[in-house]
């Protein structure tokens, strides 16, 4: 009963009646505190930040800084590079989950946490091994250069290779829990039927498995968007070409928080609005 | 060359060893009826190529596919939860194995059609999985294994996933739809109601191995082992028989027969032919032993009375006698059973 | 309230740690310094050398980009000096108030071109940067070597298109270092610091040097300590280890 509520003998008789009929229904079990508490101290944690930024954003240049043509290339090359990005990982990354989920080999569990190593290390770090492995002079690229005049740094391919380096494992992890989950007597029951390998894998296992694609390319998509470390160190910043937008909001904080907190929401907002409409698409898939 | 099913299946895993040879003719149903972890499933598995063999070889229609993969047996699986596609419709479940073969698309989805319309279920053909019942789904997946065009149909514990009020009605449904095949038909069931109903030959199996064969009635009539003969409701044992008496193996206890017989026999009765007495009958009938119950349960209208003795034996009564003799856990009691009721066939 | 009771211990800690402030030389204390990263070699050297001058004070270091470092002094952070590598970044901070006094630029840095050992692209000078053939990276205009980079490049009348504008001068040496690009424009300090590249000198260098002020900050909590490390800084002694690594002194 609220304070200000009158005392129950006072209560019009309709609403004594009411009262007892609440009485009788069942009560609910009590109210789950030790969830929602920390549920909610940890929505905040991660909502604040966030309300921080809108708090300090200079609102009046919202609009014309978002048609600056640098700002305008910078969120495009981010999302047409996440997006490829994507697309590599989901390619590469679901047969090597399936690789990870379906095989027994020697050196397994070393393969998977290799693979999980990117999730582990600095990702300036994993831009500095890109570079000895594909740049100019690396294991790799030093042949690409010498064979086919093929330079990968500084180019928009490396920021794809940079994301797909980072964004990569989450796909890859998981894809390769989906398929652990998968009931395979499905990829039986169509062997028998007479479907090859690769008919189960294609029209059993992988729509068995879509919604951890689905949720694995999200990941990875949103871990690639974000990617500063790896793609400043392999494919450098250089705007219109390999100035994704961290990168744009990196070098702008240097010189006025108020734009970089632009950039910055400018960002969110729009892999906030493509991640929404993307979920009312595939509603229940994540 | 013979025509259906010729396998021998050995499956060796250490701890658990299976060896049963299987026979099926074009048209004709068998089922594989064993207790839980007999290896009825491995064998199934194994004739569908899910399973490896470790020796002895699968032969269809004459041809050797002993080491063929599961997508190169003309052999359509009916498995006991379905596994229909939820991500196809019920018609594109069934179109799955057509196209699979290289059918097209229009082509696949006519003949699917077609077997759908024949298990009744034509109007279903855009449902989802998920929006069928449990006897529905069974036809789609009926449908779908038939839809392979064949030469062997295996059928895993085709009833089990329905509840008791829709089995009855599933069970004839499935009776008249392997009667109209061609092909062979293996079944796999622990339910001998529906080995009863549903095959032609039953083979037993118990402990990875066949232990009995035959066409129902006459499991039914004469089993050969334990399991079957609690299967069938009879009380059985094996021992010797010197003119109208058989010295029970391993009892210290004799069964008087109608009739003489020699050698070793299987000597059965049901457990209602057994008459209980609290003291000695009168007139002293041929066959009388002195037991002590162990336990009581009910049994449909009668009542389930174990007894352990000299001659082990289960014995049904009424609800009424059960009463008068007032039995509990340990009460002595005479057990009567007359000799024309003993049922006796060479071991 | 878990995280509540951590924060009181830790602000329990605090006066402990300073509550001898009030005199200039008095024991246990630790002096902050913020400073650009391009400083931290030298800076550490002074650091032991002030300790050892200072017996019971501790000097502690935070070494970030300048940008950086300005941004947390104007959110608050509780240093007692800042030395920046540009003028524009100090000035930020002595805007905002919170330098006290005059920041007094201590030392300078000119601009050299670095190239991987060997030199393999052939680089003599400036101009050669232009070269369509030659892979250049500078650091990008909003960091204080890029906008040192800029100004060199205006002076000589040189019109360079880098394949990256890095991020700061640590990043442009390390694409050298790689063999990523040919050449970069780097502060002399981070050649004579580096692995496997060489510097050559240009004479547009002069007109473009970074100048690098240093000041005490209005919050300091030992504002006693931190003018003694500027004046520290900017004498005959310290000015001599700057010139040994490559700095040119006040």
């Amino acid at each position: 009963m609220t304070p200000g509520s009158p005392p129950a003998e006072a209560a019009p008789p309709e609403a004594a009646g009411t009262r007892r009929a609440a009485a009788l229904r069942v009560r609910a079990g009590r109210f789950p505190w030790p969830l929602v508490v920390p549920a909610l101290i940890g929505l905040a944690f991660l909502v604040l930040p966030f309300a921080g930024l809108l708090v300090r954003a200079p609102w009046a240049s919202l609009g014309t800084r978002l048609l600056l043509p640098e700002v305008r290339g910078a969120l495009w090359l981010s999302l047409t590079t996440a997006t490829a990005a994507t697309a590599v990982s989901v390619l590469l990354g679901v047969p090597l989950a399936w690789l990870l989920a379906r095989t027994a080999f020697p050196g397994r569990r070393l393969v998977r946490a290799l693979v999980t190593v990117p999730m582990v290390i600095p990702p300036v770090v994993g831009g500095v091994a890109l570079l000895l492995a594909l740049g100019r002079r690396g294991l790799v690229g030093g042949y690409l250069d010498a064979w086919f005049g093929v330079s990968l740094p500084f180019t928009p391919a490396a920021v794809v290779l940079a994301q797909v380096f980072v964004a990569m494992p989450f796909l890859v992890i998981s894809v390769e829990g989906a398929l652990r989950g998968a009931d395979r007597r499905y990829e039986e029951a169509a062997a028998t039927l007479g479907a090859s390998r690769a008919v189960v894998f294609w029209r059993v296992t992988l729509p068995m498995v879509a919604p951890g694609v689905a949720a694995g390319a999200v990941l990875a998509w949103a871990r690639a968007l974000g990617e500063f470390g790896a793609t400043i160190t392999f494919a450098g910043n250089f705007p219109g070409r390999t100035q994704t937008m961290p990168l744009a909001v990196y070098l702008a904080m240097q010189e006025s928080p108020e734009s970089a907190i632009v950039l910055s929401l400018v960002l969110l907002a729009v892999s906030l609005g493509v991640l929404v409409a993307l979920r009312d698409r595939w509603t229940g898939a994540l | 060359m013979s025509a259906g099913l010729d396998a021998r299946l050995v499956v060796d895993r250490g701890e658990f060893r299976l060896d049963a040879a299987l026979r099926a003719r074009p048209g004709e149903v068998v089922a594989l009826l064993g207790p839980n972890g007999a290896g009825k499933s491995t064998a199934l598995r194994a004739l569908a190529g899910l399973e490896s063999l470790t020796g002895g070889h699968v032969r269809l229609d004459g041809r050797d596919v002993t080491t063929a993969p599961p997508e190169r047996r003309p052999v359509g699986m009916v498995f006991q939860d379905y596994l229909l596609f939820d991500h196809l419709s019920a018609l594109d479940n069934v179109a799955f194995g057509p196209r699979c073969a290289g059918a097209g698309r229009a082509e696949a989805r006519a003949a699917a059609a077609r077997l759908l319309e024949r298990v009744g279920l034509a109007a279903f053909a855009r449902a989802r999985p998920r929006a069928l019942s449990g006897g529905q789904a069974q036809r789609v997946a009926l449908a779908r294994a038939l839809a392979v065009r064949p030469r062997l149909l295996l059928l895993d514990e085709p009833l089990a996933a329905l509840d008791v009020h829709t089995r009855a009605g599933v069970r004839a449904e499935l009776r008249r739809h392997l009667a109209d095949l061609d092909c062979a038909t293996v079944l796999v069931t622990h339910d001998p109601l529906d080995a009863m109903v549903l095959a032609d030959r039953i083979t037993v199996v118990e402990a990875g191995r066949v232990v009995q064969e035959g066409a129902p009635g006459d499991v039914a009539q004469h089993p050969r082992t334990g399991y079957v003969a609690r299967l069938v409701g009879l009380n059985l044992y094996r021992g010797t028989a010197h003119g109208t008496r058989v010295e029970v193996a391993g009892a210290g206890a004799e069964v008087a027969l109608p009739e003489p017989r020699a050698g070793e026999v299987f000597v059965a009765f049901p457990p209602r032919a057994v008459a209980l007495y609290r003291e000695r009958p009168d007139g002293s009938p041929r066959n009388l032993w002195r037991l002590r119950t162990e336990g009581v349960e009910r049994f449909g209208d009668q009542v389930r009375v174990h007894l352990d003795g000299p001659l082990p034996l289960r014995a049904d009564i009424t609800p009424a006698a059960l009463a008068e003799l007032r039995l509990d856990t340990g009460t002595p009691v005479w057990a009567a059973v007359k000799a024309a009721e003993v049922r006796c066939y060479p071991a | 309230m878990l995280v509540a009771a951590a924060l009181a211990a830790l602000a329990g800690c605090a006066p402990v740690d300073g509550g001898g402030a009030g005199g200039a030389d008095s024991p246990g204390r630790t002096l902050t310094v913020f400073a650009a990263a391009s400083l931290t070699g030298t800076f550490e050297e002074l650091g032991e050398r002030f300790e050892r001058d200072h017996p019971g004070t501790e000097v502690e270091f935070g070494f970030a980009g300048s940008s950086q470092l300005a941004a947390q002094i104007n959110e608050g952070a509780p240093a007692d000096v800042f030395a920046s590598a540009d003028a524009r970044t100090m000035d930020s901070v002595a805007e905002a108030g919170n330098t006290a006094g005059e920041p007094v630029v201590f030392v300078r840095n000119t601009l050299e071109i670095a190239v991987p050992r060997g030199n393999p692209a052939g680089i003599t000078g400036l101009a050669d940067l232009a070269d369509p053939g030659v892979a250049v990276a500078l650091c990008a205009e909003e960091v204080p070597c890029g906008a040192a980079a800029a100004q060199a490049l205006d002076a000589a009348g040189v019109r360079v298109t880098p394949v990256s504008l890095e991020e700061d001068v640590k990043a442009a040496l390390t694409k050298v270092e790689l063999g990523e690009v040919d050449a970069a424009l780097v502060y002399r300090t981070d050649v004579l610091a580096g692995d496997a590249v060489e510097g050559i000198p240009f004479d547009e260098a002069a007109g473009a040097a970074n100048d690098y002020p240093i000041a005490v900050l209005a919050e300091a909590p030992h504002p006693g300590l931190a003018r003694d490390w500027v004046d520290w800084v900017c004498s005959a002694d310290a000015q001599r280890v700057f010139r040994d690594a490559g700095f040119t002194a006040r």
